[in-house]
C-alpha cells in the first residue's frame, strides 16, 4: 500500500484523518499514483494538478524518501521504499507565513 | 416566521448568520472552510436551502461547494457519495474545472503588452432565476461559464471572451475579473455582466452574443476617456420591477442608464467622493440607491476616518449620509464591490462588510445601523437571503 501524506487544507475536502493508503498497479509513478487518489477522491481533482495539462500546482511540492522529486518526470518509477510503503510520499505546500 | 440568512465570504473563510424579521439577535456560524478565501457565496432564488460558495487559494486552486440545507453542511458537487456509485461514472470532480473554449487568446497586460488568458478563481456564483440548476460564474481571467447540473460541471459561453475587443480588456488592482453577473427577471435571455477593466456587456440571446454597453462612461485612464471598452466597472444594480434601469459604480462616477446599459449618464451629484466599490437598490423603491463612498483609488478607505453609507432616494444626483451607529472617527476600512446587498423584508434591511472584518445591519432602510459582528477577517462578499 502506498502511503500518501497530504496538507491539512487537502485532507479537510476529501474528509480525510491522518494519512491516505492506496493500492497502486505496478510501475508506480507520481503519476499512477494521483490517478488512483483522485479516482478515490475526486474532489481532489485540479487542486494538486491542473486539470487538463496535469502538470503540478506550482505552489505544491513533491517529496520522497528525503528528496524533492517535484521536477522529476511524473513518469518515473518512485522509489522502492515509497513503492514498500515504508516511506510516505508527501504533497506539501509550499512555506506560508510572514 | 420569516427571517435572513446573510452569507458572509472573507480573506480566511465563510460565515453565515441568521436572525428572525426583527434583525436584532443574530446567530453567526463558522468559519466555513477556515483558511480559505471565500470570494462568494449566493443562495438560489428558487430553492433557498441550495447555496454556492467558491473557495479558492494559491496553492490548491478553484474549488465549488454547494450546500442543499441552507448552508449546514457542504460538498463539492459531483464528489458526493451518491455522485461516486452513479452508473454515469465520469465526470465526478470536476465542479472546479473551468477550462476556457478553444485557443483562450491574449488580453493587455499593465503595461500593455499582450498577456495569455489565464483562469485564477471564481469571483461570482449567480443561481438561475428560471432553472433550479442552472448557475452562472464570473471568472477571472474574464469570462462567464454556466453549469446546467447545480455546478457538477461548467461550459463557457464564450462568445463574451471571444469578443472582438478581447485584446482591449486589462486587469484592474485585483486582477482581470468578471465580478458581477446581472439577470433580467423578465427576460431569461437577458444577462448583464461587469468586468473590471473592460466595462459592461449584455447579452439577449442567452449568453451566444454580447455587446459592449459603455456608451456615456469616461475614464481618464484610458488614451481615449470614452473608448468602447477598458472602464473599470466596479459594481452593477438593478430593481426587479424595473430591468431596463441600470446604477453602476465605476472607478470614479456613479451612473445610470434606463435602455439597459445602452446609454449611461452620471448621477454623482453632492457625493464628498464619487470613486467607491458596491452599489445596490433598495427592494421596495425602485430609485433608492446605496453606495458607499472611499476616499481614492490610491488610499482605498473611507474619507475623513467616517464610515458613511450614501442614500439617494431620487436614482441618483441628491445624496444622504447615513451615519447612525456606523463608526465616525479614526476609521481606515473599505467596502469591497461584492459586500453590500439588501432583503427584501417589509422593512428593507441592508448589509455591509468591510475589509476591517464587521458586517453592518440596518433593519430600516439605513436609518439606523449597528454591527453584527466585529471581528472577522476582511470581508470579500455579502449576501443576503430572504427566508419566508
Amino acid at each position: 500500500m502506498i502511503k500518501v501524506y497530504l496538507p491539512t487544507h487537502l485532507r479537510t475536502l476529501a474528509g480525510i484523518d491522518g494519512d491516505v493508503e492506496l493500492e497502486v498497479m505496478s510501475p508506480v509513478t507520481m503519476t499512477s499514483v494521483l490517478n488512483k487518489l483522485e479516482t478515490v477522491y475526486p474532489m481532489l481533482r485540479g487542486t494538486i494538478r491542473d486539470h487538463v495539462t496535469l502538470k503540478r500546482r506550482s505552489w505544491l511540492r513533491f517529496f520522497a524518501c528525503k528528496q524533492d522529486i517535484s521536477h522529476d518526470s511524473p513518469d518515473e518509477p518512485l522509489p522502492d521504499a515509497i513503492v514498500s510503503g515504508d516511506e510516505p510520499l508527501m504533497i506539501v505546500g509550499a512555506i506560508a507565513g510572514g | 416566521m420569516s427571517g435572513v440568512r446573510v452569507l458572509v465570504g472573507t480573506r480566511k473563510g465563510a460565515f453565515i448568520l441568521t436572525s428572525d424579521e426583527k434583525r436584532e439577535k443574530w446567530d453567526v456560524s463558522g468559519p466555513h472552510f477556515a483558511g480559505w478565501e471565500l470570494y462568494h457565496l449566493k443562495g438560489s432564488p428558487l430553492n433557498p436551502d441550495r447555496i454556492y460558495a467558491s473557495q479558492s487559494s494559491g496553492w490548491f486552486g478553484q474549488i465549488i461547494q454547494r450546500s442543499d440545507d441552507g448552508g449546514k453542511t457542504w460538498a463539492t458537487p459531483g464528489s458526493t457519495p451518491e455522485d461516486l456509485v452513479s452508473p454515469m461514472g465520469w465526470p465526478q470532480g470536476e465542479s472546479n474545472k473551468f477550462t476556457y473554449h478553444g485557443v483562450p487568446g491574449t488580453h493587455q497586460w499593465y503595461d500593455g503588452t499582450q498577456h495569455p488568458w489565464e483562469f485564477k478563481r471564481v469571483w461570482h456564483l449567480e443561481p438561475s432565476l428560471f432553472e433550479p440548476d442552472t448557475v452562472y460564474a464570473g471568472v477571472e481571467d474574464a469570462a462567464l461559464f454556466k453549469s446546467t447540473d447545480a455546478g457538477k460541471t461548467w461550459d463557457e459561453l464564450s462568445g463574451l471572451r471571444q469578443h472582438d475587443t478581447g485584446p482591449k480588456w486589462q486587469p484592474g488592482a485585483g486582477g482581470m475579473c468578471l465580478h458581477t453577473v446581472l439577470q433580467d427577471p423578465t427576460d431569461k435571455n437577458k444577462i448583464h455582466v461587469a468586468i473590471s477593466a473592460a466595462g459592461c456587456f449584455r447579452t439577449d440571446d442567452g449568453g451566444k452574443s454580447w455587446k459592449p454597453t459603455n456608451h456615456g462612461l469616461k475614464s481618464q485612464f484610458m488614451p481615449d476617456p470614452e473608448a468602447e471598452v477598458g472602464h473599470c466597472v466596479h459594481r452593477i444594480a438593478l430593481h426587479p420591477s424595473k430591468p431596463n434601469v441600470l446604477f453602476m459604480q465605476k472607478h470614479w462616477d456613479i451612473m445610470r442608464s434606463d435602455d439597459y446599459g445602452d446609454n449611461w449618464v452620471e448621477v454623482s451629484g453632492n457625493l464628498p467622493t464619487d470613486f467607491g466599490f458596491p452599489i445596490d437598490v433598495h427592494a421596495h423603491e425602485p430609485e433608492t440607491i446605496y453606495v458607499v463612498p472611499i476616499k481614492s483609488d490610491s488610499e482605498h478607505f473611507v474619507p475623513d476616518g467616517k464610515l458613511r453609507v450614501y442614500r439617494s432616494k431620487t436614482g441618483g444626483n441628491e445624496w444622504e449620509a447615513l451615519t447612525n451607529g456606523l463608526p465616525q472617527k479614526d476609521c481606515y476600512v473599505n467596502v469591497l464591490r461584492s459586500a453590500m446587498c439588501v432583503d427584501s423584508l417589509d422593512s428593507c434591511g441592508v448589509y455591509f462588510g468591510t475589509t476591517g472584518g464587521q458586517v453592518y445591519a440596518s433593519a430600516d432602510s439605513g436609518d439606523n445601523w449597528s454591527p453584527i459582528v466585529r471581528d472577522l477577517p476582511a470581508v470579500l462578499s455579502v449576501e443576503v437571503q430572504t427566508l419566508q
